[in-house]
């Protein structure tokens, strides 16, 4: 297990490099240019100095290799002086916004706290709502409850968040006024009201983003459950006479589990790829966000880095899910 | 319609003592494989109605406009921001344009680009699934790149797409043919690679079979196996592909306008009018609802389809 682990993170290494190079090459074919902004009365070889001063003037292959040193090695170095209080980084160039002039991992670090509570919270309650309806559903096949289960999965499947969103907006914005439309990020919470307004700013984001993660994980819950009902050791379980609790709950759940943790592992990261959506619906400042801006305001190694996290999250969680599939699953041996 | 299934006239059995079984003659010709489709198909209700209100849905959008004259691009400025009246049945927009022509003008963008963007994909992942599960020193290149483009961050990487080669495009072919190329191409490069995982599965194991040798122990050429042989018997999985597919580009174009990187403003689509509704939120919330509904009836219905259709073409399920 932990050769393959070894082996599958050594692995992720060229993919990440091939991901990041494919990344750059298609951001190298931007037409936009970064002192376009300028005003036209700058003399060229000034212009050539601004372009050189953003990292511009050198071939492509340096710049690629730059980047990824800037991103494997001074960023982490970064992070290593903050915590520890170190000088490793002093002096190396960082990664730098086009738009803020800034380091960009600053503005990630600013932007993750929001992303990380809208999506990350309604992903758990995603998973919370989705497990109990799918056992539900499996377990009363053809009912009334496992039809209508799997009608509002399918609409949460199908339906896209825009439009969750706004249709929440409109009702309980709009017409009753409950909820604010807009998320306001400058809100400190530091006493119980604040507590109570930053809830209710977070109850329609989190509950859109949750409907449709519940959809897809129920759906898979219910057919892995299905899968496992109908097998010999579920009868075993019942002659011997244990209660009908202890074999859905213990025996059958169990094993249906294994392929629904490792899809909630996969779903990880397209939450992330999903929030971008939710988050300009009700004005959330997170990552999404950003990076949406930055793509409008042609921001390219801002662009280019979000857009590797993103990428790493992916392999990240793809090896998590193979790792635990392994861990889970004793018939399945990788070695 | 509902004929009782392949009657066989009961061989006489009791009465003839001894020899074999006589083979009972059946009257009715055989069954077809999609005659059998259909009859589990239509047992799925959902399917069925899924299938109708799409097939609805697309000659509204397309048939409609004979019906409906009034031009999606005509300004009444005198008549904006009007309710639903018998003029205009879903109002009007804020430059007094009829919303219902603009629903049926967005809706043939979107369908347009859904179909367009899935059949782009399918021709993709069927190919590569094909060539990756019959060639086997091809299989591990092509599933590795499979995998890559797996691993990308899909939505980021066509916002990204989107902007850099809006310019060029719409230079090469004007500012519609251009954005629709774009979106296109973006929607089908970037969703091909479950169909070509399932393709190649269902190839891997169809090599195998005997049909198989018998074809090849006869000397048919690699191209003619391909064709007459493996792709016929994994058209089911890639036409299950095809409905969710279908799905998945109509929500991912109206993500793109909803994010403002889709058609341009004039260009009606559902996913555009439902993001020029928003900035309307307050003052008329119900403008925001009718592209939501279409796009989300669309999809749903598709959906439905889709899982009625691998319901039907799974020969393990048929006849339960």
């Amino acid at each position: 297990m932990l050769t393959f682990t070894i082996r599958r993170l050594v692995l992720s290494i060229p993919t990440l490099l091939l991901i990041s190079l494919v990344i750059f090459l298609l951001l190298e074919l931007a037409p936009g240019d970064p002192t376009a902004a300028q005003p036209l009365t700058i003399p060229p070889e000034v212009r050539e100095r601004l372009r050189e001063a953003l990292g511009l003037g050198e071939p492509l292959h340096v710049r690629f290799v730059k980047w990824i040193v800037q991103f494997f090695w001074v960023e982490p170095q970064v992070l290593i002086d903050h915590v520890f209080g170190t000088t490793f980084s002093e002096g190396k160039q960082r990664l730098i916004s086009w738009q803020t002039r800034s380091p960009i991992m600053d503005i990630v670090v600013q932007r993750m706290p929001q992303t990380l509570w809208v999506v990350g919270l309604s992903y758990v309650v995603g998973v919370l709502i989705a497990l109990p309806i799918g056992i539900l559903s499996a377990y009363r096949q053809y009912s009334i409850f496992d039809q209508i289960g799997t009608f509002v999965s399918m609409l949460g499947f199908s339906v896209p968040t825009f439009f969750t969103g706004v249709l929440l907006i409109v009702i309980f914005s709009v017409h009753l006024g409950w909820f604010p439309s807009i998320y306001d990020t400058t809100l400190v919470v530091n006493s119980w009201d604040n507590f109570l307004a930053q809830l209710r700013q977070m109850v329609m984001p989190v509950f859109v983003l949750a409907l449709f993660n519940a959809a897809q994980i129920s759906r898979f819950m219910r057919a892995s459950m299905l899968d496992n009902l109908n097998q010999d050791y579920v009868r075993t379980a019942r002659a011997k006479g244990l209660s009908e609790r202890v074999v859905v709950l213990v025996h059958v759940l169990r094993n249906s589990m294994m392929p629904v943790v490792t899809v909630i592992a996969l779903g990880v990261p397209q939450v992330f790829g999903g929030a971008i959506i939710t988050e300009q619906v009700f004005k959330v400042n997170g990552i999404g966000q950003l990076l949406i801006t930055a793509i409008q305001a042609n921001d390219l190694p801002m662009v280019q880095t979000l857009t590797f996290i993103f990428a790493v999250l992916i392999v990240l969680f793809n090896l998590i899910a193979d790792v635990l599939y392994g861990v889970l699953d004793p018939r399945i041996r990788y070695d | 319609m509902t004929e009782p299934t392949s009657k066989v006239i009961p061989g006489s059995g009791g009465a003839t003592p001894a020899g074999a079984l006589p083979d009972p003659i059946p009257v009715t010709p055989p069954r077809s494989h999609w005659r059998d489709v259909w009859d589990q198909f239509k047992r799925h209700k959902g399917a069925l109605l899924g299938g109708i209100i799409f097939m609805l849905i697309v000659l509204a959008v397309f048939l409609g406009p004979f019906f409906w004259s009034i031009d999606a691009g005509y300004i009444d400025i005198r008549a904006r921001n009007q309710g639903p009246s018998l003029a205009h049945p879903f109002g009007t927009d804020q430059l007094g344009r009829d919303t219902m022509a603009r629903m049926m003008a967005g809706g043939q963008t979107s369908v347009a680009v859904g179909i367009t963007a899935m059949a782009l994909a399918l021709v993709l992942g069927s190919f590569v699934g094909l060539i990756a599960g019959y060639f086997r020193k091809l299989d591990g290149p092509l599933m590795r790149l499979t995998d890559l483009f797996l691993a990308l961050p899909l939505l980021p990487l066509l916002l990204v797409m989107v902007m850099l080669f809006r310019g060029a495009l719409n230079q090469a072919f004007g500012p519609e043919t251009g954005i629709f190329i774009l979106i296109v191409g973006a929607i089908g490069l970037t969703s091909w690679m479950p169909t070509a995982r399932i393709v190649r599965g269902d190839v891997l194991a169809l090599k195998e079979r005997e049909f198989v040798l018998a074809a090849r122990s006869i000397g048919t050429t690699n191209t003619k196996m391909i064709i007459r042989h493996i792709l016929p018997n994994v058209m089911s999985p890639i036409m299950v592909s095809a409905t969710l597919g279908i799905a998945n580009a109509i929500i991912t174009e109206s993500a793109l306008s909803f994010l403002g990187l889709g058609f341009p403003p004039d260009f009606p689509t559902w996913g555009r009018l439902l993001f020029d509704a928003v900035d309307y939120l307050q003052q008329y919330p119900e403008r925001v609802i009718w592209p939501g509904v279409a796009i989300s009836l669309t999809v749903l219905s598709v959906n439905y389809l889709g899982d009625g259709l691998r319901d039907a073409l799974d020969p393990r399920i048929r006849g339960r």
